[in-house]
């Protein structure tokens, strides 16, 4: 709640502050446990990759909520939008004219030989010219100069049941809080998802299109996600095997016979949605879906091919890509960054890896990156002959001084790296933003690491009115 | 709905089903076990136990011998035992996990609850801890019977989650009863003897029926109308005319939904119509084992049937 060290109390936290001064000294930790032990009735859980014994885990949840003022949060929806309505046209763009490659905005091989490039998505325009539905932006403060963006998560971002979850639990642990809070509510995200993805369905699907969402099954680390967001929806959780395809039409396959599918929901990378496009090994998916997508008798959100747009080497490109999309400055700042493809910048880098970020382009979820003042010299050193062998793959970036949020700690309350993720919602009727996120935050002292599968924990987020 | 969730809800009700069964089956074992008789009589509890849940090859061949400890493990938790009481309420909760939002949150809970609290207690070993393990157990089946009718619309769902409770506990009663009727009583021991009467009241302890025998009948323990009792009384809950009765109704709910009926509904409705005009004599007259084993036959036939019609 101490914006960039200056040690006083953001104003947004004020009435907390006041509040928390007046709560007997161990409730923060009793409503903790009552969380805890609600979230696992409930079943809240998500998987963690390559751990057996822990197979289904909770994500740990701090009870301090984390507090943006109503005049931050319109600078950051300003932002949001501009940006992902960019990403929009720069995708149109990319599959079809390239005019922002010969104007020499990205360089040609960066888009053409990226592995989330889809060459067969080339020349196709998906119902709207909408590629990117459902985005999530991860953004870190770094002072009281505002926000960064951190990463765009394009393809299939997740989190945000944790952002409808949490504020229930708050809603129930804490109703004093709430009413001398104007918390905007956050509620309304599935309604606008519903509308948006109502509103982008193909031409023929009629007035009311049958929309579901696909998931790779109970397995995959956010299918507690899958099946929450498709229970608000009101729609069909369905797996590829619930799917096919029949002259270039999805239906599923029902206890009354099969039924046509208008809009899919997708929570599956490209790479297994059809294993007659893609991998073809892939279990998951619907053969013949990308046909009917073709076809134009099936919306995906997202669309086939965004993963070249939120690729970590073409994020440093973005503020060129905003200017050149919408003729504005970028509102949203990012990240300084080091292409490591660019001899000069790997140099730079490769003279203070002890004082720099390096991530995978292609990675995510907090693996494959070096964090240079946290490290070992062993580590930085195995990194470095990674770094010199492929530098393409790399990107650098300084170490930020994140901004922290008082998080709960035993029993009382310390400083602890925090991130966000809000959701913006793109559809042929417009863009829209739920007021909120998903704050992440690094319990561990010193950590810059948010990740859920890296111990990090989630934190309500709490958007004020006027 | 997706015929997968259909599925899903079927198997969740066999399962949850199935893990109260086995509990009611290794309850009575213990009870069996106990009685002051030969050594005789504690084998064939617990090797009765063994046949009554119909595992008796997957036993014989996993290289276990017939003992207390033996049987309660295999039952109960046996790793190579796929249809042990972990293994049920384990399918029970993956199956009810995957059509998640095709579920109340009460129902949720309650299977969710059972597979927790089966984490929590391990496998028990001591005869009182097992004992509370198998109170768990039946105590969860009434959680989520009880959830489910308190909760759900009256609508497909739980009419497929109804359905597959009632095929399941037609399948379990026929089982019990075959059981106690054919293989039970160790050679050497008179019929109507105390080992026989004992034998038959426990089985209907196992059915939760002791006490409903006497108020149906007012008469001391005879086969004859124990097997009347769990085959054609409508009052009994488990009896195999009740659960085939569940079954018809619960079909002929999904076809007035559907608006269509189909082999399955026929099926069901032709075997009603025989235990309607059946009499008792006449089935020990042409034999009990071989009126089972037709019945079992023709609830897998059904069971396959309903299949076919919606979940594939």
């Amino acid at each position: 709640m101490n914006g960039g060290g200056s040690g006083t109390i953001r104003d947004s936290y004020k009435t907390l502050a006041a509040w928390l001064e007046n709560a007997p000294p161990d409730l923060l930790q009793a409503r903790s446990r009552q969380a805890e032990l609600f979230f696992r009735r409930m079943g809240v859980t998500f998987a963690v990759y390559g751990d057996e014994e822990s197979n289904e885990r909770l994500i740990p949840f701090d009870v301090v909520p984390r507090i943006i003022g109503a005049d931050e949060w319109g600078g950051l929806e300003k932002g949001l939008k501009q940006r992902v309505t960019a990403i929009n046209a720069f995708l149109k763009d990319i599959y079809g004219p390239q005019d922002c490659i010969r104007a020499g905005i990205v360089p040609a091989d960066l888009i053409l030989t990226n592995p989330h490039y889809r060459p067969e998505m080339q020349g196709r325009r998906p119902p709207g010219d909408v590629w990117c539905h459902i985005a999530g932006v991860d953004l870190v403060r770094t002072g009281e100069d505002g926000f960064y963006v951190l990463e765009d998560n394009v393809r299939t971002p997740s989190g945000v049941s944790y952002m409808l979850e949490n504020r229930e639990m708050m809603m129930r642990l804490f109703p004093d809080l709430f009413a001398e809070h104007a918390v905007r509510p956050v509620e309304i995200y599935t309604d606008m998802l519903l509308r948006s993805l109502q509103a982008s369905a193909p031409s023929g699907a009629g007035e009311d299109p049958t929309i579901v969402v696909l998931t790779p099954g109970p397995f995959n680390s956010a299918y507690y996600e899958h099946s929450f967001l498709a229970d608000k929806l009101g729609v069909e959780l369905v797996e590829g095997g619930d799917l096919f395809v029949n002259d270039d039409t999805v239906y599923m396959r029902t206890t009354e016979g099969p039924k046509r599918v208008d809009v899919i929901y997708r929570r599956i990378d490209d790479d297994f949605i059809d294993p007659l496009t893609f991998m073809p090994n892939s279990a998951v998916g619907v053969p013949g879906l990308m046909s009917a997508y073709f076809a134009g008798r099936v919306t995906l959100a997202n669309a086939v091919g965004t993963g070249v747009a939120d690729d970590k080497a073409v994020y440093t490109y973005m503020p060129e890509i905003i200017r050149f999309f919408t003729g504005e400055d970028a509102i949203l700042k990012n990240v300084p960054t080091w292409r490591c493809r660019e001899a000069d910048a790997l140099k730079e880098v490769l003279g203070k890896l002890d004082e720099l970020v390096v991530k995978e382009v292609g990675g995510s979820g907090g693996y494959g990156m070096l964090v240079g003042p946290t490290s070992t010299k062993a580590e930085i050193e195995a990194f470095r002959a990674k770094l010199i062998a492929d530098p393409d793959d790399f990107i650098a970036q300084p170490t930020l001084s994140l901004s922290t949020a008082p998080t709960l700690n035993g029993g009382s309350l310390s400083p602890r790296h925090v991130d966000l993720r809000p959701f913006v919602l793109s559809s042929p009727a417009g863009v829209r933003v739920a007021p909120g996120g998903l704050t992440r935050v690094a319990l561990k002292e010193g950590s810059l690491v948010v990740n859920s599968s890296q111990g990090g924990g989630t934190k309500d987020t709490w958007v004020l009115d006027n | 709905m997706l015929s997968r969730t259909a599925d899903s809800l079927y198997w969740t009700g066999r399962y949850m089903e199935r893990a109260d069964f086995l509990a009611r089956i290794l309850e009575a074992a213990i009870r069996l076990a106990a009685l002051p008789a030969k050594d005789q009589a504690t084998v064939t509890a617990w090797a009765g136990a063994i046949a009554s849940s119909g595992v008796k090859s997957g036993f014989d061949a996993s290289g276990r011998t017939v003992s207390e400890k033996s049987v309660r493990e295999y039952l109960a938790f046996g790793a190579d035992n796929s249809t042990s009481i972990k293994a049920c309420i384990t399918k029970a909760r993956t199956n009810a996990r995957s059509v998640r939002t095709a579920l109340t949150i009460e129902l949720w809970e309650a299977i969710n609850g059972a597979w927790n609290g089966l984490n929590e207690l391990g496998e028990p070993t001591k005869r009182d801890d097992f004992t509370n393990f198998l109170d768990f157990v039946k105590s969860t089946s009434l959680a989520v019977e009880g959830a489910s009718s308190r909760t759900m619309l009256r609508n497909d769902a739980y009419w497929f989650l109804r359905l597959g409770m009632a095929i399941e506990r037609a399948d379990n009663t026929a089982r019990l009863l075959d059981v106690k009727y054919h293989l039970l009583l160790p050679p050497g021991e008179r019929v109507g003897g105390q080992l026989d009467y004992f034998q038959w009241t426990t089985l209907l302890r196992e059915v939760s029926a002791l006490t409903a025998y006497r108020w149906v009948y007012r008469e001391s323990v005879r086969p004859w109308l124990v097997a009347d009792l769990l085959v054609l009384n409508r009052q009994m809950p488990r009896s195999l005319a009740s659960c085939q009765g569940m079954i018809v109704s619960y079909l002929e709910r999904l076809a007035t939904d559907y608006g269509r009926r189909g082999p399955a509904q026929r099926l069901a409705s032709n075997r009603l119509t025989q235990f309607n005009e059946a009499r008792i004599e006449d089935i020990f007259q042409s034999g009990l084992h071989e009126y089972i084993q037709g019945f079992l036959n023709e609830n897998n036939a059904l069971a396959a049937a309903v299949q076919e019609q919606y979940l594939v």
